[in-house]
């Protein structure tokens, strides 16, 4: 989303560089090459950029083998960590996951020690750290995380396939609001407003379904409210061509206001009538739904949380694989480009804002429809945002932004979870996580992060 | 940077006079949107007056036998209205009930201290859209400012008037710091800000939750999350007497606006922040540091909205609360908008928006009406602003007519001129639509590199 670029970067296309979150080594290809309008614009800053660049992998990672040195393994707690896989019911019973907080806090810090050494030596060949390096780093880091944070709490002990499973639900909205801000985002309309598209959905989602008794009615509800809310942005960022962050900004305290005020004023009147949605039923399906850890986070889920799954093989699938999703790419990097072939820029760019707003419509039902059965104030408190996080931090891709969302899904059940269990980590630490991964992303500290090239600009026919 | 933005357009739309770099003037661009503004703040409260109506029981009761009396309903809409705004103009301007003077303009100083945190916020968002930059984050730099300040203000004994000072310092200093973060990021590495400045709030809004929990910064023998009060020394004192909470904070607020007037119009770093705004690679080309530009402006926007906080802490609520910002530091956005990000448009916005406030808690107590409306028709005002069809019939002339003035050169394009009389988005799509194709006006550059030129030699 840099808007330094004067010039299209047509080597510089995100999905080139491709892959999913949190793989530095991926994308430090491509940031070896300055584009030439950040060249234009500070020559020095470009040429350290590029010094940097081939040694920024290990740095990141012998810092955070550093932190790893510090708390996993010279603050190891000294007892076992017990992790729960499978529950009183599951099919299948499967022993306790039991290491000794010592001993894990050591091996990861020797693991993370020897991939940092690697990723030096690669550095120094000019080449690029392996993806299973960076994979198994990351899967070190975390359980060596994990370990060391519930072995530190009060009682080391902690239900694996719980923990997994309450991170998936949080997760589900923040899925469907990166889909629906990756669709405009795609076609080269920054969407901001994902908040107040999470918001209006719930708000739609909770009336309609009380108002009609049925939760499908508040589904399509909340589908069509949030497609009011990117109709709005649509007219006004891509008809008018109003500027399409002052919109989105604009229109998320809209909506907050309205939906404030109609609360107080309309549900609170008549909670029974008006804020009593039904909730969408929860399919399990037989027998694999009782597979430890894997199934109640994929087969124990209501209807959205297998629309999530669809969606995003969906979303994946037309963006990548047919004639839509070429074009709607084409427009998000190079309009005037796609507008030569005969691509009609602003009406590909005004449907896709609308399904945008529409899918993340599915992430705010499932506040009203799923987790809790009302609606209340500002509920969504700022979920759109760390959606928007998400789809940043996951580089405008769906499988990234999945993983993304699944990340801080995990870090914000985990936060909750840890205040029970008491910790050594603030919980105020955990729940600023997001954030501080989206600005390393962004600022290209972490892997590189970079939106379609024409976002954010109107686009004129000539 | 819309001064050169819209002026063209809108100065062509009043008097029609040759666009030349001369003939750019704020006064006539200010006049056109003035009317505009007038225009969008009525509509949005029309608006808000039909939602208030409609959610009103009375009405609905009235609607029940529309068929056979529609005057009734219309007379219950109008009575619904009314009174809601009414009650808002007693508790935000002038309050005939009272029976002393000072109770009957206790709600225009009422108005005036909620205005204090919103123009000084404001201006922090204004200055950086005058730089092309979009600062959302005026809520972390808020809340850091105040965190500090608080700081300064409980944990240090210092003389009176000293401390006070320090405490407008501290934080100025906090806010700026954080205001910095997004403007080095954006500088070094091309970070976009408005997603910088969105996270930071919500690291700064987690970073004072857990000072809060910390000893240093917890009240003694209270568990809530409540910094100690601020000492004595560390208040701004009143500015009408004891029986008003106008302090004189407010008077930092004129002066900041004073200040920030002088820096953008009078001063060389203001030219050069304005020129960034206005045409980067042009402001590069006469020397400017478009990188530095960038830091400095963020370094200024955070102290400002620093201030705003230092306003909460030093004003009226003493001490550091996770909740001590309010949501001043996102109406700031509202408020700069409406403003225009212009200084002295910002303050009366700023007084605007304060008066909405104060008055929706009066109109909350003595109708009942929720005062979430205050949020529907602020943002209606900034979305009204910023809709063409308002004004749509005067700058379609005036863009054909200035469209055919710059064919000439060659390289003007249509989308050039229409994305940069979008009124109130003019600051932020002016940035956007140069770099956009790289097909900038012409006219544009050469305007600035004129300007640019004077202002090196000044």
């Amino acid at each position: 989303m840099s808007s330094q670029h004067p010039h299209p970067r047509p080597e510089q296309a995100p999905w080139a560089s491709g892959g999913p979150a949190g793989s530095p080594a991926g994308g430090a290809a491509a940031e070896t090459l300055p584009p030439p309008g950040e060249a234009e614009l500070s020559t020095t800053a470009a040429n350290e950029v590029v010094g940097v660049t081939s040694w920024r992998t290990p740095v990141v990672l012998a810092l955070l083998s550093l932190v790893a040195l510090l708390l996993f393994g010279l603050n190891a707690p000294d007892n076992p960590v017990s992790f729960r896989v499978s529950e009183a019911g599951d099919l299948l019973r499967v022993p306790d996951l039991v290491v000794h907080g010592v001993l894990w806090g050591w091996l990861t810090v020797a693991v993370l020690a020897g991939l940092t050494v690697l990723a030096f030596l690669r550095a120094r060949a000019g080449a690029h750290l392996p993806r299973w390096a960076v994979l198994l780093f990351g899967f070190f880091f975390v359980s060596g995380f994990l370990v060391w944070v519930v072995g530190s709490a009060r009682s080391p002990d902690v239900s694996l396939s719980g923990l997994l499973a309450g991170s998936v639900a949080l997760a589900i909205p923040l899925i469907f609001g990166s889909l629906g801000g990756l669709l405009c985002e795609r076609s080269g309309v920054i969407n901001i407003a994902i908040e107040g598209q999470l918001l209006f959905g719930a708000f739609s989602a909770a009336v309609a379904g009380s108002l009609s008794g049925s939760a499908w009615v508040g589904l399509l509800a909340a589908v069509l409210g949030a497609g009011l809310v990117s109709l709005v942005l649509a007219v006004f960022s891509i008809t008018y061509r109003v500027n399409q962050v002052i919109v989105g900004v604009v229109l998320n305290v809209l909506v907050s206001g309205l939906t404030g005020f109609l609360f107080a004023t309309v549900l609170e009147s008549d909670p029974g009538v008006f804020n009593s949605p039904p909730r969408l039923p929860r399919f399990a399906v037989p027998v694999l739904s009782e597979i430890p850890l894997i199934g109640p986070i994929v087969f124990d889920q209501s209807v959205i949380g297998y629309l999530m799954y669809a969606a995003v093989a969906l979303v994946w699938f037309a963006l990548y694989r047919t004639r839509w999703g070429l074009r709607t790419r084409s427009v998000g990097e190079h309009p005037k480009a796609a507008d030569t072939l005969g691509v009609k820029v602003n009406a590909l760019r005004f449907r896709n804002v609308l399904v945008g707003g529409m899918v993340a419509g599915l992430g705010g039902a499932f506040y009203t429809l799923v987790s809790v059965s009302a609606f209340t104030r500002d509920m969504t408190s700022g979920a759109g945002y760390i959606a928007l996080a998400a789809l940043i931090f996951g580089r405008w891709n769906p499988v990234g932004a999945l993983l993304a969302s699944l990340l801080f899904g995990f870090a914000s059940n985990l936060q909750s979870i840890l205040s029970f269990l008491g910790t050594p980590v603030p919980s105020q630490f955990l729940a600023m996580l997001p954030y501080v991964v989206t600005i390393l992303a962004v600022a290209g500290l972490v892997g590189v992060s970079r939106g379609p090239a024409a976002i954010g600009k109107p686009y004129t026919k000539e | 940077m819309s001064a050169t933005g819209t002026a063209p357009a809108a100065a062509d739309q009043q008097k029609a006079p040759p666009p030349t770099a001369t003939a750019v003037g704020s006064r006539s661009a200010w006049t056109g949107s003035a009317l505009q503004s007038v225009l969008a703040i009525v509509a949005a409260l029309v608006l808000g007056g039909v939602l208030i109506a409609l959610t009103d029981d009375r009405v609905a009761d009235a609607a029940s036998y529309f068929f056979a009396r529609p005057a009734d309903t219309l007379a219950a809409m109008w009575a619904a209205a009314s009174s809601a705004y009414e009650a808002m103009f007693y508790g935000a301007v002038y309050n005939p009930n009272g029976t002393t003077f000072a109770q009957r303009v206790y709600p225009l100083a009422e108005t005036l201290t909620v205005a204090t945190p919103l123009v000084l916020a404001g201006l922090g968002v204004a200055v950086a859209f005058q730089a092309g930059l979009f600062n959302i984050g005026a809520q972390g730099q808020l809340l850091i400012g105040a965190a500090l300040a608080a700081w300064v203000g409980f944990a240090w004994q210092l003389p009176v008037g000293v401390h006070l000072l320090a405490v407008v310092l501290a934080g100025a200093v906090g806010g700026a710091l954080w205001g910095a973060i997004v403007g080095v990021l954006k500088a070094r590495t091309g970070a976009h800000e408005v997603i910088l400045t969105i996270m930071l709030n919500y690291i700064a809004l987690n970073l004072v939750a857990w000072l809060l929990t910390r000893p240093a910064f917890l009240r003694p023998g209270s568990s809530n999350p409540v910094s100690p009060q601020v000492a004595e020394t560390a208040m701004f004192p009143k500015l009408l007497g004891e029986q008003f909470r106008l302090h004189w904070g407010f008077v930092l607020a004129i002066l900041a606006t004073v200040f920030v007037a002088w820096l953008l119009q009078r001063s060389t770093i203001g030219f050069e922040l304005r020129a960034v705004g206005a045409n980067p690679r042009a402001a590069r080309t006469a020397g400017i540091s478009v990188t530095r530009g960038f830091v400095v402006v963020m370094v200024l926007a955070g102290a400002l909205a620093g201030l705003a906080g230092v306003a909460q802490i030093s004003g009226t609520e003493r001490a550091l609360t996770a909740g001590v910002a309010a949501s001043f530091g996102f109406d700031a956005i509202t408020v700069a908008l409406l403003g225009r990000s212009k200084p002295w448009g910002t303050f009366f916005a700023g007084l605007l928006y304060g008066g909405f406030r104060a008055g929706g808690v009066t109109m909350q107590s003595m109708t009942g009406t929720n005062i979430d409306i205050v949020l529907v028709v602020q943002s209606l005002i900034v979305l009204f602003i910023a809709l063409p069809p308002l004004v749509r019939t005067g700058q379609g002339r005036a863009r054909s007519r200035r469209g055919r003035g710059t064919t000439a050169t060659g390289t003007t394009t249509v989308s050039d001129t229409a994305t940069a009389t979008t009124t109130a988005s003019d600051t932020a799509t002016a940035t956007a639509s140069d770099t956009a194709t790289g097909t900038t006006t012409a006219s544009g550059t050469a305007t600035d590199t004129d300007t640019a030129t004077e202002g090196g030699r000044a």
